[in-house]
């Protein structure tokens, strides 16, 4: 068959691949050719005296395996044959010798196996994996599970929400004054009395600790308080100058009992008021 | 006035699995203890992993490898000219290496994560599809960081998802660094198993806020091998079988 610059030839005794009339084993009588069958070479000849017998045309010796002796065998095979035959059939030799020792060599490697997709089941899959992700709702999965390990306080103490905790403990506290007798609802209320008095006359920053420690059922909450109160220490001190001038605020009671109410006071620097001075 | 009827998902009319776990099963808790992630459990030994790719890696493929490094602490990125599976994994169970990922790429894309338990451990091959980059996600958090962060396992049911769940538990180590509030969730879903990697905020005490940082992606399982990775003389356990196994939508094994 013919390409752009060169015609091949598809005969398979061909020695070498082209289509010529010096290589054509139709166009010549005496012919010789490599071949390899299962990894071992042969060496094919035909000669014109068997031309009228097409069966025994193409004489067949095998060639060793050792490439010089399989080389001086060709040699001696055909002897007396034009040099462009042997020449080009000890090169045909080479080249099948090289190809044979790399898949050798390529076997023994890891083979790449290809494995074949259908593009239906692809779809399928496809399909259903956006589905799937859909109806997963990953974003709302995963909030709430993290919800659900703030609540089971896998995190410790190291988020604290007061107002909100707060809020529970005071209905918890609520539920079991309730579900206590009124009696105890009643000395409750006295010390509830008591502590405000106590708070209203000292207004200084135990009172707060006071007040959380009767509000609080678990150490944890105690822990955050503390800590939140510690924060809070500067702002409440600031706070609690501005009330004791005031004096008793009977306000300033209740609303401390329920939320620690951060009033976060800023001091107004006189800058400017300076500034002015020295210009 | 009827009831509100409640409308039928997959999810609802889902074939029963006769394997799924049951949280007091004994047998199961029995066999969790004895398994070959009982030393992981019981803080025996650190996860130490070693990410590596088919030969010849893509650009993406590279990129994907060195981010899922970032996501998973104490891994480490090796890349593979030519070397043998095979080989590899004695020297890596040299190496003290607990775990083995390999990514598999197909046409500059990756598509399969093998992910073997080294110390003689199950071998799990998946399909992973609809990968996104960091860059590819919407949104501007910043890379991960160092800390360890949590793992979420969703929805792993039966026996089998069991299993693959605690073998992507023992990737990460045990103890979570909570002030780095980075979360790696594995969510299963009708037998995809999505991966995502998220830095969360509590704004208060019932809202959370979640911001997606890192890469993404969906595994399928293939097959689950006892041993580690042999193609040709492993023992399944499971292998994902197409024709008996996808008749029914509404039966999942995972």
């Amino acid at each position: 068959f013919r390409t752009k610059t060169q015609s091949f030839c598809r005969n398979e005794y061909n020695l070498t691949g082209l289509c010529n009339r010096s290589s054509c084993p139709l166009a010549n009588s005496q012919y010789a050719t490599i071949r390899e069958e299962k990894g071992r070479c042969y060496l094919y000849m035909k000669t014109i005296e068997r031309a009228a017998f097409p069966r025994r045309l193409w004489e067949r010796v095998l060639l060793s395996r050792n490439y010089e002796k399989a080389l001086e065998e060709i040699d001696e095979n055909l002897i007396y044959w034009p040099r462009f035959l042997r020449h080009k059939c000890k090169q045909r030799f080479t080249k099948i010798t090289q190809y044979l020792i790399r898949i050798r060599k390529l076997t023994l490697k890891r083979q790449r196996k290809l494995v074949p997709l259908s593009k239906k089941v692809e779809r399928r899959e496809k399909r259903r994996e956006e589905k799937a992700l859909i109806a997963a709702q990953l974003d709302n999965a995963i909030e709430k599970e993290l919800l659900e390990r703030l609540k089971q306080d896998t995190y410790g103490d190291i988020y604290n929400f007061p107002i909100h905790a707060f809020d529970k403990a005071l209905q918890q506290q609520d539920a079991e004054s309730e579900s206590d007798s009124d009696v105890e609802k009643e000395e409750e209320e006295d010390e509830d009395a008591d502590k405000r008095e106590f708070v209203e006359a000292e207004d200084s920053d135990l009172s707060d600790f006071e007040d959380m420690d009767k509000l609080e059922t678990s150490s944890e909450e105690e822990q955050e308080d503390k800590s939140f109160s510690e924060e809070e220490e500067e702002e409440r001190e600031k706070k609690v100058p501005h009330s004791k001038s005031k004096g008793k605020t009977p306000l300033k009671g209740p609303v401390r009992r329920k939320r620690p109410y951060i009033e976060i006071e800023y001091e107004e620097e006189t800058e400017p008021a300076t500034k002015t001075k020295t210009t | 006035a009827p009831p509100k009827a409640v409308p039928k998902t997959i999810e609802n009319q889902r074939v029963y699995d006769e394997t799924t776990v049951d949280p007091n099963d004994e047998e199961v808790a029995f066999d969790e203890a004895t398994d070959e992630f009982a030393p992981y459990f019981n803080r025996q030994t650190i996860p130490k992993i070693l990410i590596t790719t088919s030969d010849r890696p893509r650009g993406r493929t590279v990129r994907f490898c060195e981010q899922l490094s970032s996501v998973i602490p104490n891994s480490h990125v090796y890349y593979r000219r030519g070397l043998a599976l095979k080989r590899i994994i004695p020297q890596c169970i040299a190496r003290d290496f607990t775990d083995l990922i390999v990514i598999n790429e197909d046409r500059k894309i990756p598509n399969g994560l093998v992910l073997s338990h080294l110390p003689d451990g199950p071998t799990a091959h998946f399909r992973m599809s609809s990968v996104r980059l960091r860059k590819e996600i919407k949104r501007k958090g910043k890379e991960p960081t160092e800390h360890v962060p949590e793992v979420i396992l969703n929805n792993f049911t039966t026996r089998l998802g069991h299993s693959i769940g605690r073998m992507f538990a023992s990737l990460f180590p045990h103890d979570p660094q909570f002030t780095g509030r980075q979360v790696a969730t594995f969510h299963n879903q009708r037998d995809y198993i999505f991966f995502r990697f998220h830095r969360y905020i509590f704004k208060s005490e019932k809202k959370v806020g979640i911001q997606e940082l890192g890469p993404r992606f969906t595994l399928k399982l293939r097959s689950l091998q006892k041993g580690t990775f042999d193609s040709k003389f492993g023992e399944y356990e499971w292998i994902h079988k197409r024709r008996e196994m996808d008749t029914s939508r509404r039966k999942f094994h995972l």
